[in-house]
Order: C-alpha cells, then sequence, then structure tokens
C-alpha cells in the first residue's frame, strides 16, 4: 500500500481551517490570543469552542480588542516560556506590524498562522499575498502551504523550527484565504501520540519570572544594535536547515513530504520553470502534466520558505531552465514587480545563470486563476525562450474595459 | 484522470456551501477524492451565491473556479432570471432545478438535460420547513448516479444528528425515489 | 561579553554607570534637624536618599545629581546643599 492509500484510510473531510486548528490542539500551546476578522475567523472559533470543551486544558485563550494586543500578548506569554499561538489576516496583520518587529528582535518563538488576503483600500476580503509579503522584513520565518494537508502539517513544523535553541524566530505559517481556510477537502488529522513523537514540549533558555529577575527587550545602543541584527540574520541561516530537517523528520514520523525550503516538480529537464507559492501550486501541476503529455519541457519550482529565501536551492533548481517564471499574488508598486520576482532576479544576479526572469503579477484581491491563465503565461514564456525577453513584469488578465 | 464538477446555486442563508460540502463528504464516503468550495460574494441573505465541488478518482489539485460544470444545482428557481444558471455547462451535463414545474418549462441557453425535483413541496412535508438543500442532493444522487443516497444520508445524519438529520434522510431518500422513477 | 538570544540579560546593569559626577553641589545631611518624615526619600527623583536602619539617612553620592529637591522640601532645613570641591 502507497503512502498516500494508507493516509486515504485516516482522512476525513473537513474545512481547512478547522485541520489547522485541530493541529494547533495537538501541538499543545498554552496561550493563544487572537481577535477574529475574515477570513481567518473559523480557526479561531474553533480552538475557542475546544478550549469551552475542555479539549485543551493546559491553554489559555486571551480574549483582546485589537490584533495589536492579541501578539503584545504573547510577547508576554512566551517571555514566561509558554508555547503560544496566533492567527491573522489582512488589516490585522497590518496592525501588528510594530510588535512584529518586537517578537523577532525578542527572538520569542511564536507561531501565527495567516490566512492571506488583500489589503484596503478598497477593501476586499478575498486572497492575495500582500499581507504577509508587507511583513517580509520583520524578521519572521514566512512558509506558504500549498494545501490543507500541507498547512495542518506545517503547524507543526513550525514549532519544531521556531523553538529550536539555534534559531528562536516566530514563524508565521502562510495559507490562502478561502481557496484553502474554507475549502472543504480530505485531509488526515494529526495525531497525537505522533506529533508527541516529533514535537517535544517548549524548553525556554530564558524565563521571565519574578523570582529571579531578568531584562526582556534590552535597550541596544549603536555600539551593540548593529549585532543584534547580525544575530538575527545568522539564526535565519541555520533555519535554512532546520527547516529541511524539521520536513524530513515529518516525514520520517508521519509520511508526508511537501518539500523542504522549495519543491521541484518535473524541472530536471525543464526549459521553463515556473515559480510560484502557495495554493496556485496545484493548478500549476495540472497543467504541467497536461503540457509534459504533448512533449513540452515544463517545470515547476514551489517556494516553500519566503524567509528564509532559499537562495542557494533556487540557483540549484534553475541552473538549466532557459526562461524563469515568477507568479505573484503580491506588487511592489513603483516597481511594478512582485517579490518572488524581485528576489529570485537578485538571488540570480552575480551568477553565471542568465536565463530571463519574467514576472506576473496574478490573482490579486481574490481574482481566480483558471488553467487557461497559466496556459497563456506558458505560451508567452515560450515566445521569450525564442525571441529574447521584452516584458520584465506585467499585471495579468487585466480587465481593459476598466481602465 | 476523471474529475466531476459541480456548480450549486442559490441564495444566500439557503445552504448552498452546506450541501457543497456534504456532497463532498458523501464522494469520499464512496472512496472517492473530493472538494467543495464556496464562492464568496456579498454575505447577506437572499444575494445570490455558488458553491463548488469537485470529485474525482485521484486527488485533487486544482484550485480554480468551476467554468464548465458536468453538473449544477439551482435550490431556487427565481435564480434563473438574474444568473445565467446555464453558464458553461457541459452538453451531456444535467442542470437540476428545484420545481414544481416539468422541465419543458425551462428555456436554458444549454444543450444539458434539464431536471426539475419539487424539492420544496418534499422538504415542507417531511421536514416541515422549506429547507431545500439536503433534499435537492437526493434527487441528484438519482439523477447522476454520481453518487450513493446512502452516503449522502450519513453526511446529513453526521453534520445535522438526531431528528433533524433523521427527517433529512428520509426527505433525501423521497426526492431519490421520485426522481429515479421519473427518469425510468 | 556576549549577547544572549533576544539580548536577555540581567537586570541593574546601570549600577556600573555611576552618574554623580554630574554633580555642582552636594546635599549635606544634619541628623540633629531630622524629624524622619521620609519626604527626602520619597521625593529623590534618582532613589539616592538610602533609608538606615535607625530611621534616619544617608545619601548614595555615586548616582545623586545635586538636584536639590531634598534640600528645597525638607521641613526642617536638615538638608544643606554646598558646592562640590572638584
Amino acid at each position: 500500500m502507497t503512502a498516500q492509500e494508507v493516509d486515504k484510510k485516516k482522512m476525513v473531510v473537513v474545512e481547512g481551517s478547522y485541520a489547522v486548528a485541530h493541529s494547533v490542539k495537538i501541538c499543545k500551546p498554552n496561550v493563544i490570543s487572537a481577535y477574529p476578522i475574515t477570513p481567518q475567523t473559523h480557526i479561531v472559533e474553533n480552538l475557542s469552542q475546544f478550549i469551552a470543551d475542555g479539549e485543551m486544558p493546559d491553554c489559555e485563550y486571551h480574549n483582546v480588542e485589537s490584533e495589536f494586543s492579541a501578539l503584545s500578548a504573547l510577547v508576554g506569554a512566551s517571555a514566561v516560556g509558554a508555547r503560544t499561538y496566533s492567527a491573522t489576516t489582512s488589516q490585522g496583520l497590518e496592525l501588528m506590524h510594530e510588535v512584529l518587529f518586537n517578537v523577532s528582535g525578542m527572538r520569542l518563538p511564536i507561531v501565527m498562522t495567516i490566512i492571506n488576503r488583500a489589503v484596503s483600500a478598497p477593501i476586499n476580503i478575498w486572497n492575495d499575498h500582500q499581507d504577509s509579503i508587507s511583513q517580509r522584513d520583520t524578521g519572521w520565518i514566512q512558509l506558504y502551504a500549498e494545501d490543507t494537508q500541507e498547512a495542518a502539517d506545517m503547524t507543526a513544523q513550525a514549532h519544531k523550527i521556531a523553538e529550536d535553541k539555534d534559531v528562536l524566530l516566530p514563524v508565521m505559517i502562510c495559507m490562502d484565504g478561502y481557496i484553502l481556510s474554507h475549502v472543504y477537502e480530505p485531509v488526515v488529522l494529526l495525531e497525537q501520540d505522533l506529533v508527541d513523537e516529533y514535537l517535544p514540549g517548549y524548553a525556554p533558555v530564558f524565563v521571565l519570572d519574578p523570582k529571579n529577575p531578568m531584562t526582556f527587550g534590552a535597550f541596544a545602543a549603536p555600539s551593540t544594535y548593529t549585532e543584534f541584527r547580525y544575530l538575527q540574520e545568522q539564526a535565519m541561516g541555520v533555519a535554512l536547515k532546520k527547516i529541511e530537517d524539521a520536513a524530513n523528520k515529518f516525514n520520517e514520523i508521519f509520511g508526508r513530504y511537501y518539500g523542504g525550503l522549495i519543491d521541484e516538480y518535473e524541472t530536471e529537464d525543464a526549459e521553463i520553470i515556473i515559480m510560484a507559492m502557495g495554493s496556485i501550486i496545484g493548478t500549476i501541476k495540472d497543467v504541467i502534466d497536461a503540457r509534459r503529455s504533448k512533449g513540452e519541457k515544463i517545470g515547476l519550482l514551489k517556494v516553500r520558505s519566503f524567509r528564509p529565501f532559499p537562495v542557494e536551492a533556487t540557483r540549484k533548481a534553475l541552473k538549466n531552465a532557459k526562461v524563469i517564471v515568477t507568479l505573484d499574488k503580491n506588487i511592489s508598486i513603483g516597481l511594478n514587480e512582485g517579490a518572488l520576482c524581485t528576489e529570485t532576479k537578485a538571488c540570480l544576479h552575480n551568477t553565471n545563470i542568465d536565463a530571463p526572469v519574467i514576472g506576473y503579477t496574478v490573482g490579486l484581491g481574490g481574482r481566480d486563476i483558471p488553467i487557461h491563465t497559466i496556459e497563456n503565461i506558458i505560451d508567452q514564456a515560450k515566445e521569450v525562450m525564442s525571441s529574447g525577453i521584452t516584458v520584465e513584469s506585467q499585471f495579468t488578465d487585466l480587465r481593459e474595459d476598466l481602465i | 484522470m476523471d474529475v466531476k464538477e459541480i456548480r450549486i446555486h442559490g441564495r444566500g442563508g439557503q445552504g448552498s456551501v452546506t450541501a457543497a460540502e456534504l456532497l463532498a463528504v458523501a464522494a469520499f464516503e464512496d472512496g472517492k477524492y473530493s472538494q467543495a468550495f464556496p464562492a464568496f460574494g456579498v454575505e447577506r441573505r437572499g444575494a445570490p451565491v455558488q458553491a463548488f465541488t469537485r470529485i474525482s478518482d485521484s486527488p485533487i489539485r486544482l484550485r480554480s473556479q468551476i467554468y464548465e460544470p458536468d453538473y449544477v444545482i439551482v435550490q431556487d428557481p427565481t435564480l434563473l432570471e438574474v444568473v445565467e444558471v446555464a453558464s458553461g455547462t457541459k452538453d451531456d451535463g444535467i442542470i437540476l432545478i428545484n420545481s414544481e414545474f416539468p422541465p419543458d418549462k425551462f428555456e436554458l441557453d444549454t444543450k444539458a438535460n434539464i431536471m426539475t425535483v419539487d424539492a420544496t413541496k418534499i422538504a415542507l412535508d417531511i421536514i416541515g420547513r422549506p429547507i431545500v438543500n439536503t433534499v435537492l442532493l437526493g434527487a441528484f444522487a438519482g439523477t447522476t448516479g454520481e453518487i450513493n443516497p446512502e452516503s449522502i444520508k450519513d453526511a446529513v445524519k453526521e453534520r445535522f444528528p438526531g431528528k433533524v438529520g433523521e427527517k433529512n434522510a428520509v426527505a433525501i431518500q423521497k426526492a431519490y425515489d421520485i426522481i429515479t422513477g421519473a427518469k425510468a | 561579553m556576549k549577547i544572549a538570544p533576544g539580548g536577555v540579560c540581567k537586570p541593574g546593569t546601570t549600577r556600573v554607570n555611576k552618574t554623580g559626577g554630574w554633580r555642582t553641589y552636594r546635599p549635606v545631611y544634619d541628623y540633629d534637624k531630622c524629624i524622619k518624615c521620609k519626604l527626602c526619600e520619597l521625593l529623590c527623583p534618582e532613589s539616592s536618599v538610602l533609608p538606615k536602619d535607625d530611621g534616619f539617612y544617608e545619601f548614595d553620592y555615586d548616582f545623586c545629581k545635586g538636584c536639590g529637591i531634598c534640600a528645597n522640601e525638607c521641613p526642617k532645613q536638615a538638608i544643606e546643599m554646598v558646592l562640590e570641591e572638584k
């Protein structure tokens, strides 16, 4: 019986948000603090229910008046040695911005699910990646899930990575709003005994305790501030390996693997390699299978870890590509590029890989990404392969009738 | 890969999303893989909404909305005036409409087969409330043969334990019997 | 000294950073006039009026900046500000 068949026997059809909330419960956090916001709400509703039903006896759910307070409460809880969890999206994440820096600077291993959603204005509750990408430089690890199973499994991996003594960095688990948070599909709910084997209890290096006073969130003068940042960067470097280790160890115990820093699909001999993150990965795989059956050498590079950015792994995966395509559900206005496009070009510069990188901004504010959109992009990439690059980055599926 | 795509049209509050989810649960119980998701719009009671279900023999990776459904379920015939429910439906597909009238009353721009079932009457008779989403799933099972009606009943009884689930199960069977009788 | 993760450290590190040298006038205490009212201790912005076991006070000249609040507020004029000889 294949691993897939084994899993199918254990699967149940539940909503993505439930699968993640279940994982959170199984990871036994001590303090949860979150503020409800669409489309994150189902996760925190489920967690509140678990607690009300007495299923999480060692966990306290802190009700707060804003996302700023939610994360601030976790700063204190994490400092006293609690395993901590939150979830948010869009405006809620933007409101946390200031606290995000405090969490990573204080090296508190808080884990937070980001249900990716567009940001206002115009107000829009649907999916894109602008919310989390805008927090790129806050010092949090950012992992992107392609389906609900990966998002659920990533929760356990995130705690393991964050709490590693050589890492001690907070982790955002990013999953697409509605597309993954509200989808019902078969999923294996994490088993308590296997998670207990995979994820030991959180053993903090320092504990905030009145009996043994210590200073947390210390002041740093110009004489030391640089070194604080350097140490965070160094920890991100360590996280590169720890993210791979966490994925491999998970595979060993649970028999499921989605890649470590990246995952490659049909890249071996690929002339065109598409790079993307999140739920669009599955759709691209379907298109690649169809194109491969016609003999077209198309491959997919899934970026699972956006921070730390997998520079070496990306270079290695792209070394024989003739054209590289990046799909971004976010845009840096004023550069007309998404973050994946910019970062990919940056990591190939100063190397001998000189394949053109062409960027597409897709799926903003929940615009659906149907198969034919991917087909068109591949066709354009084939043109670039024969006639060279003309446009570096562009909006996709623009409605000309509106502009 | 044999994938069947289903689009459910309803109005906010009529349980279209729940119907899509129950269909996914039932299909999985039948040994298939499944996926159900909503297309949320302005989320208010009475506004037209859509929900989708995919059913397949192998794991489903595709995440786009459904544009060329094999099957369409219309919970409320008044939607026909405001939504193109037949849009993109495959020529050999089926459009199942909740209506007291026979299929030939409906002139839709499609080659798909139109079927009707008076789900509102069945629901009022058996459940006592005009909640038609589960009833239509019984008719869906009967008219398409894609799904075992027992699996639908199990899914409904699990979601709505007790009396409510039991009544729904009876209504599901009734709709199944009527539509299979009508088909034969 | 290495920076610990997050810069967590023992509190009270400013003790090594003695700031009393900033002072121009130093408070001098007259025990005969003092009635142990505690005003000087309560009002000192630098916590540099230290109680002794007998209820009287002494000054912590390592951190006293010579602001004179204690002398100004003392109801018995028991504290006199005297020019420092540096």
